[in-house]
């Protein structure tokens, strides 16, 4: 009797909570980060369809014109539409953007990973490296290792790696700590799993967590950390367009020609509130019940 | 007698302290034979769980292991590297916990957690082990197999999730499991179904349990034989019926006359003085003595030894005649 109970009540509670399926659209930042990045990406994938100019061609005796018909955002200092240059722009960056977090992702996570379960030196030496880069500001760091090593997005990716992993690691092991005190990892030794299993299948799916959260809210800084390189003449090499260029060169005309500056900069204000809001939810929806 | 599947000898476990050297388990042995089931009983701090994970080499990483062997199966498993103990366990020997919403992984399907034993380590196919979990959870009682599969643990009851873990337990076909406290956080109800299933299991398999409890009821229902733990130390053991009956050590008596007893043998509840001692600076001499009844000069100085008392009975008593009159005159269960 008292079983069959039971599983009218658990039938009820299955059918009840099939968690992110059916709550992700009952929050609120969510669901507004989703539609703000999902039409920012889907531009950018779509941009030679939704664009009249090449980002790059260049129409010098139509320089510096105001938003027209032809040109809907108007045109820069060497007659470049800006439109068509904003959004070929998106795809540099959300690329550049996304790669640059996911090696730091997966190479702080993994050694967060390491350090958090085997403790002893490898956690020693870990936590040593990680305050030498602490120790430093993040774009001073950044800036010096860009410069040392050159510009070009393949070095920004290096650059990005090198500094951003420690946060992952930091964030993960402090996760591991935690939860490889729970009895579940004490069943799967008990059940005599290996020590990459655990960590593998065990430890990480719960943890993992935390730092995707993160990484939602790292793109940010690293979208404006491209921006701020770009802006410095150590991003996107020209004449690839890339929102912090754009901001760069349409600075000389501020007084002029305001929005040569201002619309990239929307763009950047934009794309962060979207992966800030999408970051917020995902914290929400991710949270173990 | 056939050999024992597990046998241990002067287990001693020490956990290093800040205020100095715990010994949690000070000098226990016992035997469990292929099929049979032993009851450890104990309050919080006797030592029990602590000897129970030193049997598998899952101990906290401040403690260690500092005396004695561990015999399971004809290996020595205190001398034998970590790799041989992990090969040991979860197809020899495995273990079901206390609490089993956070002894399964919360974001892992049970189906798959049931499945990963015979996976990984009896190579299994993926079809072949997750045919085998389904059956396991028939097996342990559990209805629907084919959609609890699919469940995470936060979805199923406490009853269900303990099923859950037993099936685990059972998943790597072991020959022994340890079962620390696993009724304790469920209700009276569920707890006896679940007893019923480990007994019903135990029989049907064949496989042999040792029993971690602070219930003398879950301990009786369980167990043929008992042991009962104070201050790491094994004070009684016996057969179940034996010791309930008539215990010789004043501790095992105190335990039994703490206890309500529907039978209404007993008029009155009766607590056992004081409180259990520091194991980082045990008393002097019978480490019950400062809350024993029958405590005289000879029990307050030296080791006091496990006496045989004849029909695989023992007592680490030296008035243990005292207590067994004192039985006679006002008994702890009723006949029959």
């Amino acid at each position: 009797m008292a079983v069959a109970a039971e599983a009218v009540v658990e039938a009820q509670l299955i059918e009840h909570r099939r968690g992110f399926a059916k709550r992700w659209y009952r929050t609120p930042s969510f669901v507004a980060g989703v539609t703000i990045l999902g039409l920012i990406v889907l531009a950018a994938i779509a941009a030679p369809l939704i664009t009249t100019h090449g980002p790059t061609s260049q129409d010098l005796l139509n320089t510096l014109q105001g938003p027209s018909g032809k040109h809907w955002l108007g045109t820069d200092d060497l007659g470049r539409d800006v439109w068509s240059r904003l959004v070929y722009g998106a795809r540099t960056d959300l690329k550049v953007a996304f790669l640059a977090v996911l090696f730091p992702f997966t190479i702080g996570t993994l050694i967060g990973l390491v350090a958090g379960y085997y403790g002893g030196w490898v956690d020693t030496i870990t936590n040593w490296l990680v305050n030498v880069v602490v120790a430093f500001p993040f774009y001073v760091l950044i800036i010096a290792l860009v410069f040392a090593l050159g510009s070009g997005t393949r070095n920004i990716y290096i650059a990005i790696t090198i500094v951003g992993w420690v946060s992952y690691a930091r964030i993960i092991r402090g996760e591991v700590l935690v939860a490889k005190r729970r009895d579940y990892v004490l069943a799967a030794k008990s059940g005599g799993l290996s020590d990459a299993r655990i960590i593998f299948r065990h430890l990480l799916p719960n943890v993992v967590t935390q730092a995707i959260v993160f990484a939602c809210s790292d793109i940010v800084l690293d979208i404006l950390a491209i921006v701020t390189l770009g802006y410095l003449g150590l991003g996107v090499q020209p004449p690839n367009p890339d929102w912090g260029r754009m901001i760069a060169d349409g600075q000389t005309f501020l007084t002029t020609h305001w929005e040569l500056s201002t619309v990239p900069g929307i763009a950047v204000v934009v794309t962060a509130l979207g992966l800030s809001l999408l970051a917020d939810g995902l914290a929400d929806l991710l949270r173990p019940e | 007698m056939s050999e024992p599947l597990l046998r241990v000898r002067d287990l001693r476990v020490e956990f290093q302290l800040a205020r100095g050297t715990l010994r949690a388990v000070d000098g226990v042995s016992f035997d469990v034979h292929p099929g049979e089931s032993l009851g450890l009983v104990g309050e919080s701090g006797s030592g029990k769980t602590v000897a129970l994970r030193a049997l598998v080499g899952l101990l906290p990483r401040t403690a260690r292991i500092t005396g004695g062997t561990v015999e399971i199966d004809g290996v020595d498993v205190s001398s034998a590297s970590e790799a041989r103990r992990r090969e040991l366990r979860g197809t020899t020997v495995s273990m079901i916990f206390q609490e089993p919403m956070t002894a399964l992984n919360p974001v892992m399907r049970v189906g798959e957690q049931i499945a990963e034993t015979p996976l990984v380590r009896l190579g299994q196919s993926r079809r072949e082990a997750k045919q085998r979990a389904l059956e396991l959870m028939r097996l342990v009682g559990i209805p629907d197999p084919t959609r609890r599969a699919e469940a995470y643990p936060h979805e199923l009851s406490g009853g269900m999730r303990q099923r859950v873990m037993i099936a685990i337990a059972l998943s790597g076909n072991p020959r022994l499991i340890l079962c620390d406290e696993p009724t304790t956080a469920l209700d009276v109800t569920i707890q006896d179904q679940i007893l019923k299933l480990l007994q019903q299991l135990q029989r049907e398999l064949d496989v042999a349990l040792v029993f971690v409890s602070h219930d003398l009821a879950v301990v009786a229902q369980t167990s043929r034989r008992v042991a009962v733990m104070y201050a790491g130390q094994i004070v009684e053991q016996g057969a179940v019926a034996d010791v309930f009956r008539e215990p010789r050590h004043p501790y095992t008596l105190g335990l039994m006359r703490s206890v309500p007893d529907f039978d209404a043998v007993r008029e009155t509840l009766t607590a056992i003085p004081g409180a259990p001692p520091d194991l980082a600076s045990p008393p002097r001499g019978c480490r019950f003595h400062p809350r024993c009844q029958f405590v005289q000069t000879d029990c307050l100085e030296g080791e006091i030894p496990l006496i045989e008392l004849g029909g695989d009975c023992a007592a680490r008593c030296l008035h243990h005649d005292q207590v067994a009159l004192d039985v006679r005159r006002e008994p702890v269960i009723a006949d029959g």
